[in-house]
């Protein structure tokens, strides 16, 4: 029924952690979300990016010396597509995706309650429905594969070349962001009413 | 400035330290990071209290092996919720108790529609995340980084579609 205290009292800390980063990260924010969509904004993807070149490479360390098992879920492509496809619809009406709604909880965000309260029903729904679909829902399954098995290269090579092309992604962003703007033109990332953030409120760090 | 006050820090700051708390994650709790399990979770728990015969039927439960016993996933929802709040306490970050701007230019200032649609956004984006089997933690930052097949098809028809999604709606400029 519960699992071990220790395991909720690392969870606590985890979700701690991750909280409070989102908040300082800005992701909690519905324009930060809903800009990077409209790619005025790329806060999100800067930061995910990162995440995964950082984490990627530390997992798989910790994989390699077997302090740490990987978790895999499986490829029903159909599945993965169509629920990737649906979910970008929900989070653009949002402005925020379940971790970040949550933790938007804890800045008093009302919208966030009620994104959360929307969720439930939408799991309901999933839960409910998903005996009609699931056939098609499975209907391409390749198992707990990751790139490096499908693509039998290894994972080292794709985390380096994720590497570079986030490093290459980062340089092109930040050159891009801070080209001079003409006057009058409707250059995106600098429109100062959209509330892009990504530079001006940048602290020291 | 104590860098813990600041209301904003660097994406790259805060995607490195995303990265090494999913190795704290892997190394220490042998876990990995997601939250919309929580909401699959909560249903088969009120399913089993209201309507046990019913539960034992829905397929989905199984299928995509949602845990019963409840911890990790708990753990982390109540987690965030902490750890935003205290980020925004210490920097004075009030932002979110109002709409936001950009919502209010392109939707109006009702706030009754403005969470009516923001339930409508959550109960999508829901349906999406169960089906696919995570969500923007649980496949876009555990599931990438791990190199998953799914994950990456996850995220990258997510960001597609939200792209796509966003210029439609937004697309009289706003």
């Amino acid at each position: 029924m519960f699992e071990s205290w220790s395991i909720i009292g690392l969870g606590l800390f985890t979700g701690f952690v991750f909280g409070f980063l989102l908040q300082k990260g800005g992701v909690t924010k519905y324009e930060v979300i809903v800009n990077q969509f409209r790619l005025k904004d790329f806060t999100v993807l800067k930061t995910m990016l990162t995440a995964i070149v950082v984490g990627g490479i530390g997992v798989y360390a910790l994989y390699e010396y077997e302090l740490a098992k990987l978790s895999i879920k499986p490829a029903f492509l159909v599945a993965n597509i169509v629920g990737g496809l649906i979910f970008g619809v929900g989070m653009v009406l949002l402005g925020l995706c379940p971790g970040t709604a949550v933790a938007a909880l804890g800045e008093r965000n009302r919208r966030a309650l009620a994104g959360i309260l929307g969720m439930l029903v939408g799991a309901l729904i999933q839960a409910e429905t998903y005996g009609w679909i699931s056939g098609l829902a499975r209907s391409v399954d390749l198992g707990s594969v990751t790139l490096p098995n499908l693509l039998g290269i290894s994972p080292w090579a794709i985390l380096a070349g994720l590497a570079v092309a986030a490093l290459a992604v980062f340089v092109a962003l930040e050159f891009w962001e801070k080209r001079p703007v003409r006057q009058g033109s409707s250059a995106l990332p600098s429109d100062p009413s959209i509330g892009t953030g990504s530079r001006e409120k940048v602290g020291a760090l | 400035m104590n860098p813990l006050c600041m209301t904003r820090w660097s994406p790259y700051i805060v995607g490195t330290l995303l990265g090494m708390l999913i190795w704290f994650t892997f190394g220490v709790a042998h876990k990995a990071l997601g939250v919309s399990t929580n909401f699959s979770q909560a249903i088969l728990w009120a399913e089993k209290a209201i309507v046990p015969e019913h539960a034992k039927e829905v397929p989905y439960f199984a299928d995509y092996k949602i845990p019963t016993a409840i911890g990790w996933e708990a753990a982390i929802f109540v987690g965030l919720i902490l750890g935003a709040f205290v980020s925004a306490q210490l920097s004075g970050d009030r932002d979110a108790e109002q709409l936001p701007e950009l919502w209010v230019r392109r939707f109006g200032p009702s706030r009754w529609k403005a969470y009516g649609l923001a339930f409508l956004g959550g109960a999508i984006l829901m349906y999406g995340a169960r089906l696919a089997g995570g969500c923007t933690s649980g496949h876009g930052i555990s599931g990438t980084l791990q190199l998953a097949v799914s994950s990456w098809a996850f995220f990258l028809s997510l960001f597609a579609s939200g792209v796509a999604s966003a210029f439609i709606l937004f697309r009289k400029g706003a």
